[in-house]
């Protein structure tokens, strides 16, 4: 399919720049959708941009991507293959969707970092904001600083590191996703509780933090997982838990 | 959806730009709030005994000088007016209530929009690049502002249901959210005579925040007892004669951020309507927490 840029990108040694301050972000995800592969890029970066919204969102191919600056909502969304490194603070919605791949957020991600997720490392250097990591299917999320309230909610599978502190209701109606939590926990939500680290633990947990750039002791952390008790419908519950 | 805005600048000189640095502010929160926009701006404040008015009239060709005549002759000799298209700002050494009564029964068709010492409000339907342009907010001085851009979900889109709504004097709050409760608590407060405008849910929330205040309740009590009250989502920005005021629901439904240096506090409901403001890229950047009380002073 023939390139949908009006200018194509000046390609040098597989690398590419875009600058959002020239460029509407529309042209740069088409390029990085339909034209990446036959340009042989390997290596992109954004300029300037500003928060906009969705920026570098489903991509499908093997490509580093680093974005220059703050993101808005839906950065790196639905990523497949491509790692992705925000150089600044994400929105709503970081890596939210993705199924494979890398993103690194250097500043804070807003609320609902890595929602929804099938696979993947997100590493969020500072903190991230509330529900992060909301019914997460199968991601890896590792936090450098602390989460907030309702992190994990819902979450299936997949594991959730902080290395920070928790707010409250973590891990409220936990499936079979695991959370390691070095600091504070604020409190639990329902069905979630705190239990041993095992050998296994802190092997899992010494190989995500070895990935994500984190110099912690496994051991510092505790283990928080699903009690089960919800997932059967207790008729003498009354509706209380 | 609506956007958010606000900025307070600390250095003396900034207050001759502060409509020029908050323009790019407000226009950057057109996709989040299209059909209309308003801003309250403080400006410094007026001589000892006087007091000043923002009005607003939607007829176009509306003679202001035939208005003006006639508060010269109702509220005082040296009653003054500035009009800018469909606002005008009055300013008199007659009492709020003796106005307020005068235009009521002289100019039913000229509505009140704000009263104060340092508050000029503007308010209309339009995108926030044609509001702006209607009123000249880029050359608004003052020490601080807040603006608000309205994407209408639950009433209709017209001038008196766009943002900000104000409450006594010198006091104002823009909302980006929805309140599930706006119909109880104008139940609760029509019988204790507390007039409403229009049926806007940001405008029951003023009103209850009028009504504390009036009752004697400082800000931060006034807030914490919202949050009790006011049930559903909500990102409140509020003015007041020498303070901005921020506050997030619970949940944090609602986005904020604010950026803050040594020559400004900014605030948007995305980082970027602050984009382009001076020197941003040293300014401590950081999304406010949930139910807590942020103050910053002019």
């Amino acid at each position: 399919m023939a390139g949908v840029m009006e200018r194509a990108p000046q390609v040098r040694g597989g690398k590419v720049v875009f600058d959002l301050a020239e460029l509407p972000l529309r042209e740069v995800n088409q390029f990085l959708h339909q034209d990446l592969r036959a340009a042989g890029v390997k290596e992109v970066r954004v300029l300037n941009p500003d928060g906009a919204h969705s920026i570098a969102v489903g991509l499908d191919a093997p490509v580093h991507v680093d974005i220059e600056g703050h993101a808005g909502y839906y950065a790196a969304g639905m990523n497949q293959h491509a790692s992705v490194t925000v150089h600044g603070n994400a929105g709503p919605g970081v890596a939210e969707g993705m199924t494979a791949g890398e993103v690194r957020v250097k500043g804070y991600a807003s609320v609902s970092a890595g929602a929804a997720a099938h696979g993947g490392l997100l590493v969020i250097d500072g903190d991230a904001g509330l529900r992060c990591g909301i019914s997460m299917k199968g991601i890896d999320i590792v936090v450098g600083g602390s989460v907030g309230d309702f992190s994990a909610f819902m979450a299936q599978a997949g594991t959730l590191v902080v290395c920070g502190d928790a707010g409250d209701a973590l891990g409220d109606s936990l499936y079979e996703a695991v959370i390691y939590v070095r600091g504070k926990i604020a409190s639990l939500g329902a069905d979630a509780k705190v239990e041993p680290m095992t050998e296994e633990d802190c092997v899992r947990l010494g190989a995500l933090l070895k990935k994500a750039g984190f110099a912690h002791d496994p051991k510092s952390f505790k283990r928080v997982s699903s009690a089960r008790t919800l997932y059967h419908w207790n008729a003498d519950a009354n509706q209380e838990y | 959806m609506c956007g958010i805005v606000g900025l307070l600048v600390k250095k003396p000189e900034l207050r001759e730009r502060l409509g020029e640095l908050m323009m790019p502010m407000l226009l950057g929160m057109t996709e989040r709030g299209p059909d209309s926009a308003g801003l309250a701006v403080f400006t410094a404040p007026v001589a000892e005994d006087w007091l000043k008015f923002s009005v607003y009239c939607a007829k176009s060709g509306f003679d202001w000088i035939v208005f003006e005549d006639a508060a010269r002759h109702a509220l005082g000799k040296d009653t003054r007016m500035s009009v800018q298209a469909n606002h005008a700002i009055v300013e008199s050494t007659a009492p709020a209530e003796q106005v307020k009564d005068w235009l009521k029964q002289a100019w039913p068709q000229v509505h009140l929009l704000s009263v104060g010492q340092r508050i000029d409000l503007y308010k209309d339907t339009g995108t926030p690049g044609e509001v702006a342009a209607r009123y000249d907010f880029a050359h608004l001085k003052g020490t601080h502002l807040v603006g608000h851009t309205r994407m209408a979900t639950e009433s209709a889109v017209t001038p008196a249901h766009a943002h900000p709504f104000t409450a006594g004097e010198d006091w104002c709050l823009v909302h980006n959210g929805s309140l599930s409760n706006p119909y109880s608590i104008r139940r609760k407060l029509e019988p204790l005579g507390i007039e409403f405008d229009t049926d806007n849910d940001t405008e029951a929330a003023c009103r209850y925040f009028e009504w504390r205040m009036r009752e004697g309740d400082d800000l931060p009590t006034t807030i914490h007892k919202g949050f009790e009250e006011l049930d559903g989502f909500f990102t409140f920005l509020m003015g007041t004669r020498d303070e901005l005021a921020l506050v997030r629901d619970a949940f944090a439904c609602k986005p904020a951020v604010v950026a803050e240096n040594d020559q400004y506090v900014a605030i948007a409901s995305e980082f970027r309507s602050l984009a382009k403001l001076p020197d941003i890229k040293n300014a401590k950047i950081f999304e406010p927490a949930p139910e807590e009380i942020y103050v910053w002073r002019a």
